[in-house]
């Protein structure tokens, strides 16, 4: 009887799903939706936490203080995004001090790409225009996740972000049009981060466990090598106008297919990177770690100070 | 005791004058007071709004979406609640 209702219910969630009528927090939900959720909106949350992380890095060493000031505000949008997230996994009922300490821990996950190092200006130009790029291919279609608080969230992300990519694709150009050490400077940071921007949308169709489950609920729009083909059909032309070479020889447009031939990505880097063995992973989770242990005198302070002013306000 | 999480807060945002409030998130704070520069930092950035109001989360109470059926079916079979339910004749104006 019990698995008979359970089996009503999941059939009345699918055909809301079907219909595009949007899942809120309180709504029945199969326990399998509620964990994939909690699992993505938590890596999604992580990974705009720790993508503050390469960019912090050039804060201070802005060339100018228009550079600074945008920079500041992007890393500040992230932070904000980050909060965003976790507040929706919240409305799914996950705990979000456990989530922070999977992140502390290394049990969960974040972007991957944020375990390369940021060595030079250039690499704020191209992780604007390529990281933030691809997110917003991610997210784009997230905003009509089948989940309304994600979707809401998404909404707000993307509203936000598309300044993010702007100012990347200007420190591009404007360095493109420099001397030929800043040129250089904008090929190397190209260089390095076009692969791993391509990592980015995750393993191929082939091996991604989590897909076609996540389709059939609208969480996923678009598997991860239509998000991937989308996003190089985008950028190969804007690399090329502002004079870039794109690091990959079997690079092609292909007219049959209307889309550009790209060539094999190295799981094996990816994989390694996930994993936990890429450049940065144990300074980025430390440097989490420690800013959490650092800062938790201002929590323990801003509880006292609320509990006298109770105190003062009751007496 | 003093390390404890700060409570949740839901953050309403009034966009401009004339506007009720909308509710836009939450987010974590130790009093009503940083909840509100919580809120002024996180959802008003670019301008959407000039009036805060926040609440624990905890003093919310919501409807049970079990129940919707009851509590709203009941008014989709009164239509005569609505003026397109009234047959006007032609050559009738401001009505």
């Amino acid at each position: 009887m019990k698995e008979q209702n359970i089996s009503i219910l999941e059939q009345r969630f699918q055909e809301k799903i079907d219909n595009d009528i949007k899942i809120e927090p309180r709504d029945w939900m199969p326990d399998n939706y509620r964990q994939t959720l909690i699992r993505q909106i938590s890596q999604h949350a992580h990974s705009e936490i720790v993508g503050m992380l390469p960019e912090g890095n050039w804060i201070t060493r802005a060339p100018n203080l228009r550079r600074k000031a945008v920079l500041l505000a992007k890393v500040q949008d992230e932070a904000g995004h980050g909060l965003y997230l976790y507040s929706a996994t919240e409305t799914l009922g996950a705990d979000r001090e456990e989530l922070i300490d999977d992140l502390h821990s290394g049990v969960a996950k974040y972007s991957s790409i944020f375990n390369y190092p940021t060595v030079t200006w250039a690499d704020m130009g191209v992780i604007g225009w390529l990281v933030d790029g691809a997110a917003i291919m991610n997210q784009v279609p997230l905003c009509r996740c089948s989940y309304g608080p994600y979707a809401r969230a998404m909404v707000r992300v993307c509203k936000e972000e598309s300044f993010h990519q702007r100012q990347g694709f200007e420190i591009m150009t404007n360095l493109m049009k420099g001397t030929s050490e800043q040129k250089a400077m904008a090929q190397d940071a190209f260089n390095r981060f076009w692969w791993p921007s391509l990592m980015m949308f995750g393993p191929s169709d082939a091996d991604s466990k989590h897909t076609e489950q996540s389709v059939k609920w609208k969480i996923k729009r678009h598997t991860n090598d239509e998000l991937r083909q989308m996003f190089v059909d985008a950028t190969i032309p804007q690399a090329e106008l502002i004079g870039l070479t794109i690091p990959d020889k079997d690079l092609k447009w292909n007219e049959e297919r209307g889309h550009y031939d790209f060539g094999e990505i190295n799981w094996d880097e990816f994989w390694q990177v996930v994993k936990g063995n890429g450049p940065c992973n144990k300074d980025r989770v430390d440097t989490r770690r420690r800013a959490k242990e650092e800062g938790m005198w201002v929590i323990e302070a801003a509880n006292a100070y609320a509990e006298k002013i109770k105190v003062r306000k009751a007496s | 005791m003093t390390n404890k999480e700060w409570p949740l807060w839901e953050v309403f945002i009034r966009s401009k004058q004339g506007l009720s409030h909308k509710h836009v998130g939450s987010l974590r704070a130790a009093d009503a007071e940083m909840a509100i520069e919580n809120a002024r930092d996180v959802y008003t950035r670019r301008s959407e709004g000039i009036s805060i109001w926040v609440t624990e989360s905890n003093n919310m109470f919501a409807s049970n979406p079990n129940e919707a059926d009851s509590l709203y079916e009941p008014s989709d079979s009164k239509i005569y609640r609505h003026p397109t339910f009234y047959e006007v004749p032609d050559g009738i104006e401001h009505m």
